[in-house]
C-alpha cells in the first residue's frame, strides 16, 4: 500500500540551489517600507514630532535675553541714553504705567529694573537713576553691564578712558543649531525603537513570522530586510528634517552637502543602535499594549536628559553623569560638531565609539532576549 | 488509486511539551496527490502533528520523510515544495494583495504574476484591498493562494471552514477540489465532519496524539455499519443544510 518512497536525502537536493536569499531579503524589505510609509504613527513620530518642536523653536527666533526696564513716570524719554537703549535690541522699555503699577511690576520681578532720566541744570549732561529689583538679581547685573557700556559708548562721561571693544566675527549659533541635531537624535530615537518593537511583536503575534518560516526565508533576511527598511525610513526622515532647517531656518551646514553626508552616516550608526532597543523590548513585552510604556522608559529619559532642549551643561551636577550615560547623548553631541562646527567624522570618533560600545552592549542583551515565536 | 505512492510518510511521530504528550507515536501515510483529512476533537494533536511535519516545529523523536526529504536533514528542501495555511495567521500589515503576493513570490524565489493568482481564486477584484477589509471566506480564499505561490506539490490546510458560511465554505471545497484536480496533494484538518466525508480521499482520527482509525469515508462509515450501529432517527433524503443552501441559493455572497 505505502511503497515506492525514494529517500532523495543522499542526493544533492536540486530545490534549494536556485533560491536567493537576497530576492527574499529585499522583497521583506519593499513590503516592510511600504507599511512603515502607510503606517500613520510612523510618520508622526519621525517626522511630525521633530518638526513641531523644530517650528516652535524656529520662530522663538534668535532667543538671547530680553531686559525689561520701566521708565519712571516722569522721567525724561526724549534723549541719547533711552536711545541708545532702545537700539541695543535687548532691552524692552516699559512705559505709561503708574508708579503702584511700577512697583507691583517690580516686586514680581516682571521689569527687571526701572530708569529715570533727567537733564542736568544747566549742563549738556544727563543724570539717569537705576532702580535694580531682587526679584531679578541676575538681569539686573546683565543690564548694569549693558548700561555700563552704554554711557561709555556714547561718552555720557566723558572723562573714562576710551574703550577699545572689538568682536570675533564668529558664526552666528542660532537656536536651530541647537534644537534640530536633538530632534533629528529623538527622531532616530523613536523610530528605532518603536517602530522596531510595534513591528515584531506584532509579527510574532499575528503568526505573519510563523508564516514565512514556512517559506525558505532564513531569519536573518528577515531582520535585515526590516532593518534596511527601518533605516531607510528614518534618513529619509532625517534628510528631510535637516533640509528643512537648512532652507526655512537657516540651519548652519558648514560644509554643504558633506556635513549632510556626514551627519547621515552618523545617523545610521543611531538609529542601528536604537533599534537593537526595539529588538529587546518586541522579546519583553507580552502584548501591543506593554510595547509604549516600556518604550517610553527607554526614550523619555533620552529625550529630557540627552540634550534635546537643553544643554546637559544646565543639568545640576549630579544629573550629568546620567546624561553622560546615555547614548543620545553622543549622537547629539556629535551631530551638533559636526553640524555647526564642521567637524568630519574622525573628529567625532569619541561619540562614535560610546555610541558603537552601547551598540554592541544592546544587541548582546536583544540576541539573548529576542523571541521569534 | 491503484499504486498509491507515499509522498508523506509518518512514522512513530512523537511530541513532548514540558508537561503533557501532544502526539504520542503516531504512524500514517499521505499518498500523491489525494485530500487526506486528519480528524479530531480540540486539542487532538492535529495542528501540532502539521506543524512537525510543514517543519515550524521540532519533534521529539520519530521519522518524517515529505517528498523524499527528511524534515532533520533537508527541511529547506520540503519548504520549497510545500504550501501552508496556519489556523488563524494574520498577514504583514498596511499591504495590500498584490503586495502581499509579491512579498511571497520574493521569499519563495518564485516567479508569478501576481494578478493571475488573485484570479485563480477570484479575488481580482479585490487586488487593491488590504486582507483585513476581506470577508471570512475571502480570506481563507487568499490563504490558500499563498500557499499556491511556490506550485506547491503538497498543501496543508488547517481548519480552512471554520467560522464560513455554508455558501462559503462550498465555494472552499470547489477551490480544494479544484487544486487537487491540478494535481496537488491537500492534508487538511477540520472539525465538520460532512466536509470530511464529502472532500477528503481518507480521513485519520487523531485522539489523544494517537490515531484510532485510518481510512476512506466509505469504509468507516460501512464499518460501522456492519457493526449494527444505527441512527437514532430516520435518515431523511436532505439535510438542514441543503434546505439552508435551497432556500438561500449556492451563490456565493462577499
Amino acid at each position: 500500500m505505502h511503497n515506492n518512497i525514494n529517500n532523495k536525502n543522499s542526493s544533492s537536493p536540486s530545490g534549494v540551489a536556485g533560491y536567493s536569499n537576497t530576492t527574499a531579503t529585499l522583497a521583506l524589505a519593499k513590503a516592510s517600507f511600504r507599511s512603515i510609509m502607510r503606517s500613520p504613527s510612523a510618520v508622526v513620530f519621525t517626522l511630525a514630532f521633530p518638526l513641531i518642536f523644530i517650528l516652535v523653536f524656529g520662530f522663538l527666533g534668535g532667543g538671547g535675553t530680553r531686559l525689561d526696564v520701566g521708565i519712571t513716570p516722569g522721567s525724561d524719554v526724549n534723549n541719547p541714553v533711552i536711545y541708545s537703549m532702545e537700539k541695543t535690541g535687548m532691552i524692552r522699555l516699559v512705559k505709561d504705567k503708574s508708579k503702584a503699577e511700577f512697583d507691583k511690576l517690580l516686586e514680581k520681578g516682571n521689569v527687571d529694573a526701572m530708569i529715570d532720566v533727567h537733564r542736568k541744570v544747566n549742563s549738556a549732561a544727563y543724570s539717569v537713576n537705576v532702580v535694580y529689583t531682587s526679584a531679578s538679581m541676575d538681569k539686573g547685573n546683565i543690564l548694569k553691564s549693558v548700561f555700563n557700556n552704554l554711557f561709555y559708548d556714547q561718552k555720557l562721561k566723558p572723562s573714562v578712558a576710551e574703550i577699545k571693544e572689538s568682536t570675533i566675527h564668529g558664526r552666528e549659533y542660532k537656536t536651530i543649531d541647537f534644537i534640530l541635531p536633538g530632534q533629528l537624535g529623538f527622531s532616530l530615537l523613536s523610530t528605532g525603537v518603536f517602530g522596531t518593537a510595534f513591528v515584531f511583536l506584532s509579527l510574532r503575534q499575528t503568526l505573519v513570522i510563523k508564516r514565512f518560516f514556512a517559506t525558505p526565508v532564513k531569519r536573518s533576511s528577515i531582520v535585515i530586510g526590516e532593518g534596511i527598511a527601518r533605516i531607510g525610513f528614518a534618513l529619509i526622515g532625517a534628510l528631510f528634517i535637516i533640509l528643512l532647517g537648512h532652507f526655512f531656518f537657516g540651519f548652519t551646514l558648514v560644509h554643504g552637502a558633506l556635513t549632510v553626508l556626514n551627519m547621515i552616516i552618523l545617523a545610521t550608526l543611531g538609529v542601528i543602535v536604537f533599534m537593537g532597543f526595539g529588538f529587546i523590548i518586541s522579546g519583553v513585552a507580552k502584548n501591543e499594549s506593554m510595547v509604549p510604556p516600556i518604550s517610553n522608559i527607554v526614550t523619555l529619559p533620552q529625550f529630557l536628559l540627552s540634550g534635546t532642549f537643553f544643554s546637559i551643561e544646565a543639568f545640576p551636577s549630579w544629573l550629568q553623569p546620567i546624561s553622560r550615560a546615555l547614548p543620545l547623548t553622543y549622537l547629539n553631541d556629535a551631530m551638533r560638531k559636526v553640524a555647526f562646527e564642521g567637524a568630519g567624522l574622525w573628529d567625532v570618533k569619541f561619540q562614535i565609539m560610546i555610541l558603537l560600545i552601547w551598540g554592541i552592549g544592546i544587541y548582546a542583551v536583544a540576541v539573548k532576549v529576542f523571541k521569534w515565536e | 488509486m491503484q499504486t498509491n505512492q507515499a509522498i508523506i510518510r509518518v512514522k512513530n511521530l512523537v511530541k513532548k511539551y514540558d508537561d503533557f504528550i501532544a502526539v504520542q507515536d503516531l504512524s500514517f501515510d499521505v499518498y500523491e496527490n489525494e485530500i487526506f483529512g486528519l480528524l479530531g476533537p480540540n486539542g487532538a494533536g492535529k495542528t501540532t502533528t502539521l506543524e512537525i511535519i510543514e517543519t515550524l516545529r521540532d519533534k521529539t523523536s520519530g521519522e518524517i520523510i515529505v517528498d523524499g526529504f527528511s524534515v532533520d536533514t533537508h527541511a529547506q528542501d520540503i519548504k520549497q515544495i510545500i504550501g501552508v495555511q496556519l489556523q488563524a495567521a494574520g498577514y504583514y500589515p498596511n499591504l495590500n494583495l498584490i503586495e502581499l503576493i509579491e512579498l511571497f513570490a520574493g521569499l519563495y524565489g518564485a516567479d508569478i504574476k501576481p494578478m493571475e493568482m488573485l484570479e485563480k481564486v477570484n479575488l481580482q477584484d479585490k487586488a487593491k484591498a488590504k486582507y483585513k477589509a476581506l470577508s471570512g471566506g475571502q480570506k481563507q480564499r487568499f490563504s490558500i493562494t499563498t500557499t499556491l505561490i511556490n506550485q506547491p506539490k503538497i498543501i496543508f490546510l488547517d481548519e480552512p471552514t471554520t467560522g464560513l458560511d455554508p455558501q462559503a465554505r462550498r465555494n472552499l471545497w470547489d477551490l480544494i477540489t479544484e487544486i487537487r484536480a491540478n494535481g496537488t496533494t491537500v492534508v487538511i484538518t477540520t472539525h465538520y465532519m460532512d466536509e470530511a466525508e464529502q472532500l477528503c480521499d481518507r480521513v485519520a482520527f487523531v485522539e489523544r496524539g494517537q490515531i484510532i482509525a485510518l481510512d476512506t469515508p466509505d469504509n468507516l462509515i460501512d464499518n460501522l455499519v456492519n457493526s449494527g450501529f444505527e441512527r437514532k432517527k430516520e435518515v431523511k433524503k436532505a439535510n438542514l443544510e441543503d434546505v439552508f443552501i435551497n432556500l438561500t441559493g449556492k451563490e456565493w455572497r462577499e
